[in-house]
């Protein structure tokens, strides 16, 4: 009886979270639906619309910006590369520089992991301008490798395989080792199926931080050719029913990565233990 | 030339701790060797030096006439099982007995082959699609086991494989290694601080104690003959009986006890050795004791009692009918005790 009392607590508190995160959105998306006259004269709406398919395909394929230049489509495009970009290189080079420091014997490699980690107190956002006029010199200003370089290293994903690559037993790397590995093949056959689930943390974690990206974009891009989604969604000044359906369109890329991922996700956790 | 040959083989830690100290050893092509001592004594540091996995501080080792100080473990050709098996947890058994011959180049088909027989050798043919995780304790053993077997490699190095397990599964793996040893004739080196394994499965066996090697032999020289008190208190079960004696003229002094050891020597400060099983009990027997408290063992019982203040056990058959409390008479014969001089803990 008690064990129903608790259940039906944790489900009251369970859905009460769940309707403060799903409500404000629904409405998004269910005003989305209707016409912007429809809106303005009676409000955020509960119940769909038939408005649907004329105002997202209207959104996507319009051309907007300053210059009229862009399309909700490619502002999709740009982010997803942008955000894909950060992504891999932060999984490629926090891997390999977590592997550097865990397993070969560098003089002081906890004092240069602790100046990576330091990195942390020095946001994008701090060294905005040396970043900047660093990728102006290299004529990197207008591409997605300005767009995509400067974030491209994490020292907290550097951290996370630090920690799971000291939690291997030495005895794997011995085992391997009297097998005939070399350092390449140990990081290929070994480390690198081994961390699988970390990686995919650390590459929802890294799309979702390189798809938020405002100001560095903002501040690399003069053409509007790369205009990202977030920038999108301050500049496009439509109505407001196309503001919120390109408010709902921009959530979906980050969620189908994150249901992608969760899959391999749960399945690493299984075959791994 | 040995097939193995350890030259003044020192270890010493870079915080100066000296692991192995002066060690020699030779050991012939197909022999089993098993370094036994207690915990910490160095001789996981000599197994994993042979490996490779150990840098050497000082000495040589060669191997099959090369010396291999400074050869990579990978090209060394030896193989190993470790204590927690050091399984791949992300492959399959198959690819865990198949990764040592990939890396060496071996084609597919004869890693099929070569994998396959050896599953089927140690019955886990069964399991090769299986992980890890998947396993039981004995059967991961048996991976660990495959894993070294599948490579064919010049030696064996078992690191405490056995001690994982429970003690009914490590018996019948005991008698497993031993009888697959036999039946491949390679040389293997086996590392425990069970002396009973030690025992049962050692050509030779080689005692270390504080990175020292005390002494080398087979089990029954060790057992019949230890040269130092030390391996004369850790080899045979129930522990040796060590007295603190006086010799004089051949006569070792225990407290009121006297015991003609049948020669003329004389020493002040002496440790004599007596096996629990070399006490006999008999009705004429010229000492007597109270048995302070028996321990039944099934076919035997062992007995603890006291000489003086010195504590020792005996075992007997437990066909005499003997309880705690009750006074026994025993014999001792001087040509079954072992001699020790306390001041060089060596044997007279």
């Amino acid at each position: 009886m008690t064990k129903y009392i608790s259940s039906t607590i944790n489900h009251f508190i369970l859905s009460i979270g769940l309707l403060i995160m799903v409500v404000p959105i629904w409405i998004i998306f269910a005003s989305s639906t209707h016409s912007s006259l429809f809106i303005n004269t009676n409000g955020l709406q509960f119940f769909l619309g038939d408005n649907f398919i004329d105002n997202y395909s209207r959104v996507l394929f319009k051309q907007s910006g300053f210059f009229n230049e862009i399309t909700a489509l490619k502002m999709f495009f740009n982010s997803f590369v942008m955000a894909t970009g950060i992504a891999t290189l932060s999984v490629i080079t926090s891997l390999m520089a977590a592997y550097g420091l865990v397993y070969f014997k560098v003089k002081y490699a906890t004092f240069i992991f602790w100046l990576i980690f330091i990195t942390l107190l020095v946001p994008l956002e701090l060294r905005i301008m040396p970043s900047y006029i660093v990728m102006s010199k290299l004529n990197l200003v207008n591409t997605f490798a300005g767009l995509i370089l400067p974030i491209s290293a994490s020292a907290i994903a550097t951290f996370f395989f630090r920690q799971f690559y000291k939690s291997i037993p030495d005895e794997l790397l011995e085992a391997a080792k009297l097998d005939g590995t070399n350092s390449l093949r140990f990081f290929i056959d070994f480390l690198i199926p081994l961390s699988k689930t970390m990686i995919a943390a650390v590459f929802i974690f890294m799309f979702v931080f390189g798809y938020n990206q405002y100001l560095w974009p903002l501040i690399m891009t003069t053409s509007e050719q790369y205009w990202t989604v977030v920038m999108g969604l301050k500049t496009m000044y439509g109505s407001i029913s196309d503001r919120f359906a390109f408010v709902i369109m921009s959530m979906i890329p980050p969620v189908i990565i994150i249901i992608f991922l969760q899959k391999l996700f749960i399945q690493g956790i299984f075959q791994n233990k | 030339m040995s097939f193995l040959e350890l030259q003044n083989i020192t270890k010493i830690y870079p915080n100066g701790t000296k692991a192995v100290n002066e060690t020699s050893l030779n050991i012939e092509n197909g022999e089993f060797v098993v370094f036994v001592g207690p915990s910490g004594c160095g001789k996981s540091t000599l197994l994993r030096m042979i490996a490779g996995l150990e840098d050497i501080t000082n000495g040589e080792i060669s191997l099959d006439g090369n010396i291999i100080n400074k050869i990579d473990p990978s090209e060394r050709d030896v193989a190993m099982v470790f204590q927690n098996y050091a399984l791949y947890p992300h492959m399959s058994v198959f690819n865990n007995m198949a990764y040592g011959l990939k890396n060496r180049g071996i084609s597919k088909e004869e890693i099929n082959n070569k994998v396959n027989d050896v599953a089927k050798l140690l019955e886990i043919d069964q399991l090769l699609t299986r992980k890890p995780s998947m396993l039981s304790g004995g059967q991961r053993q048996r991976v660990a086991m495959g894993r070294a077997i599948v490579r064919n490699p010049k030696i064996f190095l078992f690191d405490e494989p056995l001690s994982n397990l429970d003690a009914k599964l490590r018996n019948q793996m005991r008698l497993e290694i031993k009888r697959l040893q036999r039946q491949m004739g390679v040389t293997s080196i086996f590392v425990t601080h069970d002396q009973t394994e030690a025992m049962t499965l050692g050509d030779r066996i080689v005692v270390i104690n504080n990175g020292v090697v005390e002494q080398v032999g087979t089990p029954k020289e060790i057992y019949s003959k230890p040269n130092t008190k030390f391996v004369a208190e850790f080899i045979g079960s129930p522990q040796m009986n060590l007295f603190n004696c006086k010799i004089e003229n051949g006569i070792a002094h225990i407290a009121d006890m006297k015991i003609n050891l049948n020669n003329s020597t004389n020493i002040d400060d002496a440790t004599l050795g007596i096996r629990p099983d070399d006490i006999l009990i008999s009705d004429n027997g010229k000492h007597s004791c109270v048995a302070n408290l028996v321990e039944y063992l099934g076919s035997d019982m062992i007995i603890y009692s006291k000489i003086g203040d010195q504590e020792f056990s005996c075992k007997l058959s437990s066909k005499i009918n003997l309880n705690a409390g009750d006074t026994f008479k025993f014999e001792i014969s001087g040509t079954s005790v072992h001699l020790f001089d306390n001041t060089t803990g060596s044997r007279v």
